[in-house]
């Protein structure tokens, strides 16, 4: 294949055009990672933290909140029962401890941290009075890379870009040929359809190493994300994602004239799969009853397909069941899109 | 073997007929204009001849080829060059990047440097195309269709919107392309384009021919070949037809929005006679032109329409 091939400059032609796109640069490299990096410190692993209460004023308020102070997971503060109340809705306090006898501990138990609070104050009250634990236990604490959230969502990321990438690079360059007449302009040369669909495809496999890379290295230096299984296996698992994202790409800009009107199909076919397919939280929250199709879809096989091979070093074996539904995703729409393509 | 033979073209669009039983032949090396006004089926013609669009009937020869989707239309294609009228090429890509990519579609070809020396855009090779003028763009465009050393060369209004100067210079690029032998099929609005350019020009109105021959045929068919304009000042109501249509050479009288036209064999007899008919009457002249009749005129004369307003 030589520089002169036709393929060779369709392909060329598609990543010069991409590259003097700043904004399309911004999208498909940038906007991962700062996603990534503002994720990454939201949901950082804070270790036990401090848990602010509160006692209300009355009869041995300091020494309550002396004996709670004591304790490394919780800050107490005494307030007058009005400012304490205050606090408390406005969720500044996880609890409050009204003195009296008996003690009431007033919070909301629908909130996970004011139920923890429950938990420390009522322990360290009742230790402070003499309470005898009957069983021995030890805290063993496990902090290691690959149970975090970071170790979650880097692998859902590069996903979630990948589609992003595939659809959009794909789609929005179809529709734009399309609606410049600049399709119909190439139908009339001697150029197969077969190349100009390759063009894409061989573009998007160049910008896919970068893209990973990219991701995956800022996940490693900033947050000690690393990959367990192999990079072999876990580069043919990002190229037939993005394969199979260019197809369904192709699929969508099959027919659409404007930009508009594919933006609109782009959209439709993005949006459920970002919340559904277990990019920023897993979709086993979802109802039982929705799981079958969450897992069809194919942003979710790739998604367990990345987590297994970057978390739990899973091999090839293992991941072939997801792999194959990512991969039928991709034919159908490219076969599919192919069919109905509209040239002119 | 003609260049382009095509027999009872018809394209309908719903129930509108964009072309309605076309007949053309053109011979290899000559130029051939299609003139008419916005839809008179210029496009769709010429659309149907470059195998982009599908006559409901009628049978096309290009080359004396036939289009067919396969091997067969690709090897036609090798051999044409084609501009379409709203093609707009990539903003992002130089213009040198521009004509490598379509050069790389075909199997012989100019180089790169041998085409841009020929429109001229030698200066602009690594211009962006967004940066480039009008006149430019359109020469990229007509780049494009030459880069493939092409037989024949469609150019659907390669000169439309352009502004005199950038006009000029595309007509440059069609005679040097028809100096080497080549064939060229365009459509315009412009008479003097067709006038200047073709050997041979089909005036189209609603999807037909109604007119046929060399722009010298067609406007010695006005039996004059000159046009006498006046208007008159005033609300002076003139003399009328019958009296003008005696004047001493006019062949035919043609009223148009306060303007009266005269076409004339000879105007150093029908000028002095319609100035004396006018005093005659007391009328004053408020204009009054003269000129070489034109394919306007024709055009005129056979649809009661001008092209523009047409």
């Amino acid at each position: 294949m030589t520089r002169d091939s036709a393929l060779v400059q369709l392909s060329l032609a598609r990543m010069r055009e991409f590259v003097r796109e700043p904004e399309a640069i911004f999208w498909v490299f940038g906007f991962p990672i700062v996603m990534a990096f503002a994720l990454g410190i939201a949901f950082r692993n804070r270790g036990p933290g401090e848990l602010r209460v509160a006692v209300v004023r009355g009869e041995g308020d300091s020494a309550l909140a002396a004996t709670l102070d004591r304790s490394p997971r919780l800050a107490a503060t005494v307030l007058d029962s009005a400012a304490a109340r205050l606090q408390l809705r406005t969720g500044r306090v996880a609890l409050l401890v009204v003195p009296g006898d008996p003690l009431v501990y007033r919070y909301d138990s629908t909130r996970t941290e004011s139920r923890l609070a429950r938990l420390e104050v009522d322990g360290e009250l009742q230790q402070a009075r003499g309470r005898n634990d009957v069983v021995a236990v030890r805290d063993e604490r496990v902090t290691e890379p690959g149970s975090r959230y970071i170790d979650f969502l880097i692998p859902g990321l590069l996903g979630m870009n990948l589609l992003g990438s595939g659809i959009w690079g794909v789609g929005f360059a179809v529709v734009q040929a399309r609606q410049k007449r600049l399709l119909k302009r190439f139908m009339a040369t001697p150029m197969t359809k077969t190349d100009y669909l390759l063009a894409f495809i061989l573009s998007r496999l160049c910008f896919l190493f970068i893209e990973v890379v990219a991701l995956i290295g800022f996940g490693w230096l900033v947050f000690g994300v690393g990959v367990r299984g192999s990079w072999l296996l876990l580069a043919g698992v990002t190229m037939l994602g993005s394969l199979s994202f260019a197809g369904l790409g192709l699929l969508v800009a099959s027919r659409a004239r404007t930009i508009e009107g594919v933006s609109g199909l782009m959209n439709l076919v993005m949006l459920p799969m970002w919340i559904l397919s277990g990019t920023f939280f897993s979709y086993a929250r979802f109802p039982d009853a929705m799981i079958p199709f969450v897992k069809a879809l194919p942003l979710t096989d790739l998604n367990d397909a990345l987590r297994a091979v970057m978390i739990d070093g899973a091999s090839l074996a293992q991941i072939a069941a997801p792999l194959a539904i990512v991969a039928l995703w991709g034919a159908v729409s490219f076969v599919l899109a192919l069919k109905i393509f509209r040239w002119r | 073997m003609p260049a382009i033979a095509c027999r009872g073209l018809v394209k309908r669009y719903g129930t509108l007929a964009a072309v309605d039983g076309l007949d053309l032949t053109i011979a290899a090396g000559e130029c051939f204009g299609l003139l008419g006004p916005n839809g008179a089926g210029k496009t769709t013609t010429i659309e149907i001849l470059e195998g982009l669009t599908l006559p409901d009937a009628g049978d096309v020869q290009v080359l004396g080829m036939h289009w067919d989707d396969g091997a067969g239309g690709r090897a036609l294609r090798e051999r044409l060059g084609i501009q379409l009228q709203e093609t707009q090429l990539a903003d992002k890509l130089t213009v040198r990047e521009t004509v490598a990519l379509f050069r790389s579609l075909y199997k012989q070809s100019h180089t790169v440097d041998e085409v841009l020396d020929l429109v001229e855009l030698q200066e602009k090779r690594d211009t962006w195309v967004n940066k480039l003028s009008g006149g430019q763009k359109q020469r990229l465009s007509v780049a494009c269709a030459l880069v493939s050393r092409p037989e024949l060369l469609f150019l659907d209004e390669p000169t439309t919107g352009l502004d005199p100067q950038s006009r000029r210079q595309l007509w440059d690029i069609i005679t040097k392309f028809r100096a080497g032998g080549g064939t060229v099929l365009l459509t315009t609005h412009y008479m003097e384009e067709a006038e200047r350019l073709c050997d041979h020009v089909a005036i189209m109105d609603h999807g037909k021919t109604i007119a046929l021959g060399t722009p010298r045929e067609l406007i010695a068919g006005l039996g004059a070949e000159h046009v006498v304009e006046f208007a008159l000042a005033g609300t002076g109501v003139g003399p009328d037809d019958a009296a003008l249509s005696g004047l001493p050479g006019v062949q035919r009288v043609r009223r148009d929005d306060g303007r009266i036209a005269l076409t004339v064999r000879e105007v150093h007899r029908a000028l002095p006679a319609l100035l004396a008919l006018l005093q005659a009457g007391g009328a004053e002249l408020s204009l009054l032109t003269t000129h070489h009749a034109t394919l306007e005129d024709v055009f005129v004369a056979l649809t009661g329409r001008h092209l523009r307003d047409a």
